[in-house]
């Protein structure tokens, strides 16, 4: 036992490998939010007077509005006028072609192990690579423009595709909504926009990759996906940030629509800088990521693992309004350190024989506190509604908190709704069982973990799946007996 | 709110308790974070199925000497098996020692008012349980009672006795004349390697509004073993929040059996601390609810030390516009190691316009534990239905088996046979079922 | 290979093994049969290294070695293997996943090169029929929902995996009917060769009948108080357990 808690404990010492910064030089807003800044980041972007004007009505909303206290963290309170809202790596107005991105940059996604070079590109991924507040480089797009897929940065589709923007843009999550999300509707400096045509099915893994490098900023991005009509696509997130000791503030966006027949998957692999072991300093991650199935026979499926992060509160959610349609959630959520984790997801079951399934698995050590927060909803005429949960806990160490909080309400008697949740510890049976075989208790945990979040690694793309689990090893390393 | 306010504190000063120690402080502590916090709404996270407001709007009064019930007016509700219990009746929340009926013996079991017990050799029992359930309950309701806390009632079952009769509690509302806002208040303590099961009803006389907001607190020694049963089958203008609040300082075992059947807005906590390893608890409910009741059964598990086991099963029928909401919340604290905590929420929905609203939690800082919670909405299961069916047994009898199959698990547990029967007779006639 | 000396061990304060001595040599098949209690199951516990128990006394020599100084793990990869009277469930963990990492762990103690995918197929696929053990089994999460058959079995399978130089199977025919007993036995005496041993843990006759020891040891009251033949199982069963308490001039329970 004590050789367990040892090992555990070891790899709670773990360093987190994305922490460095690159120096380069940015182009900033100076701290604090008002209407000028607001006035600024569009200004910067050269946005239409809409836009302006859409900003200008969130920000004015979230004047009015506070905090949210209800989720199961604590943290100091944000200052929101020491925050810096717009930082951008100074290069070249235009770019003519990938070849002219700035070669610090360049270098700084290679090193995340992110390639912007299409010759060394990842096998079919088309990546967005946002750094701070503004997109970088996407690649592939020319190869996606040909089948009619559109995949830029959200500040070239205000310019290119207004009118889809116009249409889409706060369709799901309102700019009202709540604090965070009204606070980026009014500063979101960039993000990605994706548009999948009516029966087109995307062959490659669309791809953001978020990386917060300058200091005192906060990174607010907006991300839209639109699947018209029998369109399919996968899509997937990946976020890291420099070990700094202050926070800093990243409160993204995303909202999905998925029209008739069609299919979003939603793929994140979170791993923002946690914080020191102190619990000094990493990100707060205050993310409203919503998608509504609009269409009949419509399919919205999130996957999470979470790695990083002081302080997450995240509730990825669908929307079931098609008949038919489907919302999924699979989550695997890490804390360690001082790590906090409020996370789940919210089910609303609006049309006839929808159907959701949530699989959340959360691990706890250190001192960490993590939490699953999920609401299912079954309303009057969602005749036929099924939902499933299953929300299994695993603690490592006894200094650490595992919490399940399910809300469910049905108001329709043909509604079938089941939860289950269970909170275990790797037990020393199973060490021993393991040591028995040969294998050193590390490797026993390493196996056991893995073993306990396969049901939502599994549903990972391929090319990320080794990725994520080599992340959870290192988010637990020395941490686990 | 303001006139409720109004109403208890011209109540409160109107009498002339001159108590003091920890009932007065209690009393005092109560008014005051009454007055400062109010009945708690729907934004209130603990409350935020459940409106009471409306239920406690109703322009109570405290009209004296409108109330006179005759012993004979009690037969009309007396349970079942009251021939060999002892009856307690509580009248309008304060307690009628003339219309009660202690069958056992004061070396067994002994009734004082709290004014008194908070005084003798029962003070230091009194002083360290008394209002003990503010700590989870900290909102105005549970303050509310506590202002009144001065016209409680103490009982102890003493050591080694393990009490014959049980004790049947009347909670009588006089609603016929005025309507009727009630505080009744008990500490039950439960001496080591004592025995005793206690039955509790919320009874209405009367066809005004009828609010009961009560406070049971419970603390049960080492080797005690106790059984608390509710039944609550009013009407729908009686409405209640009723606090049980359990605490297991020594290794003990305790279960409770609520069964809910009628009423308007009925709130039930019931909160189960273990304080001690090795502790037993049982928790089980059935509601079985039509009409407009609302039913809140929100409880606590509170495991503070290791080993200890509890378990919760709760079930519910909802049909018509009834609306039900479960609220379980287990705790693991650090030293409550090999804690194995159960819980399960089971609901049937019989009609289109019944609600459901459940939440089960979990919060756990112990790391070796078994810790599992589940929980289910549906209907009837077609494949039994239809397996009944094919067996001759008509849609409507083998719809009203099944239901009454899921409500027996529930009914079995009532160690009380009288008790019993007389529910299982109310769920039958309920379901149509032919017992 | 293996010598126990004077083997005395306790778990928490209760002592279980008061004295046990054995020496098993290559190509050696030994019986432990004993009531329930005698200690049989700790036994196996304190050879493969079980933390719960204390070592209070003695000494276990294990090719060389001093076996009680080895970690758990040290002890497998060296080629101790425990088949567990109740094999542990782990969710998630597939059988396959879980005996590639472990042959390339031991591989890996000893020097070699891990074991590419092709050629761990390859040995898995040959073994696999040597205990008739079926590949879907192979692919589920290791023992969940196993029966008690496919459990036991799925040890073996281990042990054939693994190749042992001392397999100590622990009450491997509890829970067990009369056909996966066979199949299990079988597989155990394919695996048998002059260079290893093994040490068969039972409270019944019947296993012995399909795995054939060289010498069965009775333990009683953490002693091995009568070591014999085969044949001493079959008085054993004879005669039952209450024979070694007359044997010890303890008193027997009458039936009256």
């Amino acid at each position: 036992m004590s050789e367990m808690l040892n090992t555990l404990e070891q790899t709670a010492l773990s360093e987190y490998k994305y922490g460095w910064v690159t120096d380069i030089e940015a182009d900033e807003a100076p701290p604090g939010l008002n209407e000028d800044i607001v006035r600024f980041i569009s200004a910067k972007k050269n946005e239409p007077e809409w836009m302006l004007e859409w900003r200008l009505k969130a920000y004015r909303h979230w004047l009015k509005m506070s905090e949210p206290e209800w989720a199961n963290v604590k943290y100091p309170k944000v200052d929101y006028n020491a925050i810096k809202y717009y930082s951008a790596p100074k290069q070249k107005k235009t770019l003519n072609s990938l070849d002219e991105v700035d070669p610090e940059l360049r270098a700084t996604f290679e090193k995340l192990g992110i390639s912007l070079d299409e010759q060394k590109r990842l096998s079919n991924v088309a990546v967005d690579a946002v750094i701070d507040s503004v997109s970088i480089a996407t690649t592939f797009k020319k190869e996606l423009a040909e089948l009619g897929i559109i995949f830029c940065s959200m500040s070239e589709a205000v310019q290119e595709h207004p009118e889809l923007i116009k249409k889409w843009l706060g369709s799901v999550v309102p700019m009202t909504d709540n604090y965070f999300s009204a606070l980026n509707s009014a500063v979101f400096s960039d993000g990605s926009f994706c548009y999948i045509p009516k029966g087109v099915k995307s062959p490659m893994e669309l791809s953001t990759y978020f990386r917060i490098n300058a200091e005192n900023t906060g990174q607010f991005e907006r991300t839209l996906i639109v699947a018209e009509e029998g369109s399919f696509v996968s899509y997937l997130e990946g976020c890291t940030a420099p070990m700094r000791d202050e926070n800093q503030l990243h409160a993204a966006v995303v909202e999905i629509v998925a029209l008739d027949n069609a299919e979003v998957k939603y793929s994140t692999v979170q791993n923002w800088y946690p914080g020191d072991k102190e619990g000094k300093g990493g990100i707060y991650n205050f993310v409203t990521k919503r998608g509504i199935c609009a269409g009949v026979n419509s399919k919205i499926s999130w996957t999470q693992v979470e790695t990083g992060s002081a302080v997450t509160w995240k509730y990825p959610s669908v929307i079931l309004k098609g008949d038919n349609s489907q919302g999924e959630f699979y989550s695997v959520a890490v804390t360690n350190n001082h790590q906090q984790a409020d996370t789940g997801t919210k089910m609303m079951h609006i049309g006839k024989n929808t159907r959701s399934r949530i699989v959340s698995k959360g691990i706890s050590a250190g001192f960490s506190q993590n939490s699953y927060r999920g609401l299912v909803q079954v309303g009057k005429n969602a005749v036929n509604a099924r939902n499933f949960s299953q929300c299994d806990s695993l603690l490592l160490g006894d200094k650490c908190g595992a919490h399940t909080f399910p809300y469910i309400e049905v108001k329709n008697s043909t509604a079938q709704v089941e939860h289950e949740a269970t909170t275990s510890k790797i037990g020393e049976d199973q060490i021993f069982y393991c040591n028995q075989r040969g294998l050193d208790t590390e490797t026993a945990v390493a196996l056991i973990i893995n073993g306990f979040a396969k049901e939502v690694m599994n549903q990972l793309p391929m090319e990320f799946a080794v990725e994520a689990q080599k992340l959870l090893a290192i988010s637990l390393e020395g941490s686990v007996g | 709110m303001s006139e409720l306010k109004e109403l208890i504190q011209n109540k409160l000063s109107k009498e002339s308790f001159s108590g003091n120690g920890s009932l007065k402080a209690l009393s005092q502590k109560g008014l005051e974070l009454f007055n400062e916090q109010g009945i708690p709404t729907v934004k209130h996270e603990e409350w935020k199925y459940t409106r009471i407001s409306a239920a406690l709007n109703k322009n109570f009064s405290y009209a004296e000497g409108a109330t006179a019930i005759t012993a004979k007016e009690v037969e009309e509700f007396r349970l079942p098996g009251y021939e060999a219990a002892n009856e307690l009746v509580f009248v309008n929340g304060i307690y009628h020692a003339e219309l009660s009926n202690i069958r056992s013996s004061a070396d067994e079991l002994v009734i004082l008012p709290l004014s008194e017990a908070v005084k003798g050799e029962y003070k230091s029992i009194v002083d360290s349980n008394l209002g003990h359930s503010a700590g989870y309950h900290k909102d105005g309701i549970n303050a509310l009672n506590n202002a009144f806390a001065y016209q409680g009632l103490f009982i102890s079952v003493k050591k080694n006795k393990s009490v014959e009769h049980p004790l049947y509690c009347y909670y009588i509302n006089d609603a016929r004349t005025v309507n009727v806002l009630s505080q009744p208040r008990t500490l039950i303590h439960v001496a080591a390697n004592a025995e005793v099961k206690v039955v509790e009803e919320e009874v209405t006389i009367g066809t005004s509004d009828s609010f009961i907001n009560k406070i049971s607190e419970i603390v049960v020694e080492d080797n005690a073993q106790v059984h608390l049963y509710k039944i609550q089958n009013e009407d729908s203008h009686s409405s209640c929040v009723k606090t049980t609040h359990v605490r297991q300082i020594g290794v003990s075992k305790v279960n409770s059996v609520t069964i809910t059947l009628n009423g308007g807005v009925i709130r039930n906590n019931l909160n189960f601390i273990l304080e001690a390893p090795g502790c037993e608890s049982n928790m089980y409910g059935l509601y079985c609810v039509k009409g407009s009741t609302h039913v809140d059964n929100h409880t606590i598990v509170d495991n503070k030390m290791p080993n200890s086991l509890s378990n919760e099963l709760y079930k519910g029928i909802i049909d018509e516009n009834a609306t039900a909401v479960f609220n379980g919340k287990i705790f693991v604290r650090k030293d409550a190691q090999k804690t194995n905590a159960y819980q399960s929420n089971k609901n049937i929905l019989l009609s289109d316009t019944a609600t459901v609203n459940t939440k089960p939690q979990l919060e756990i800082f112990a790391d070796d534990v078994k810790c599992s919670h589940g929980c289910t909405i549906g209907r009837l299961d077609d494949e039994a239905l239809f397996y009944l069916q094919s067996r001759g047994i008509g849609d409507k009898a083998a719809k009203a088996l099944l239901l009454h199959a899921f409500a027996i698990e529930i009914l079995e547990k009532i160690e009380l046979e009288p008790i019993r029967q007389y529910v299982d007779q109310i769920i039958s006639e309920r379901l149509d079922f032919e017992i | 290979m293996l010598s126990i000396k004077n083997l005395q061990a306790r778990i928490e304060e209760k002592e279980i093994l008061k004295g046990i001595n054995l020496d098993i040599k290559p190509g050696e098949v030994h019986a432990i049969m004993g009531p329930n209690g005698s200690g049989k199951s700790t036994l196996a516990s304190v050879l493969a290294g079980r933390a719960d128990y204390e070592v209070t006394a003695g000494s276990v020599e294990f090719l060389g070695k001093d076996l009680l100084e080895l970690s758990p793990e040290d002890r497998a990869r060296e080629g101790v293997f425990l088949a567990f009277q109740y094999p542990i469930e782990m969710p998630g963990v597939s059988t396959t996943n879980f005996v590639k990492t472990a042959v390339n762990e031991i591989r890996k103690y000893r020097g070699e090169e891990p074991m590419d995918a092709v050629a761990f197929l390859k040995l898995m696929k040959e073994r696999m029929k040597l205990v008739n053990i079926d590949q879907a089994l192979l692919s589920r999460s290791l023992n969940e929902g196993f029966s008690g058959g496919e459990k036991k079995r799925n040890e073996i399978f281990q042990m054939a995996m693994l190749e042992p130089k001392l397999a100590i199977l622990d009450e491997t025919d509890s829970g067990l009917d009369i056909d996966a007993l066979r199949i299990v036995a079988e597989g155990v005496n394919k695996l048998k060769s002059k260079d290893n041993a093994t040490l068969v843990i039972t409270h019944y006759q019947r296993l012995l009948d399909y795995i054939v020891p060289d010498y069965v040891h009775i333990l009683y009251k953490g002693r091995i108080v009568k070591t014999g033949g085969k044949e001493l199982a079959l008085e054993l069963e004879e005669k039952g357990y209450d024979f070694i308490k007359e044997e010890l001039g303890e008193e027997v329970e009458s039936p009256l």
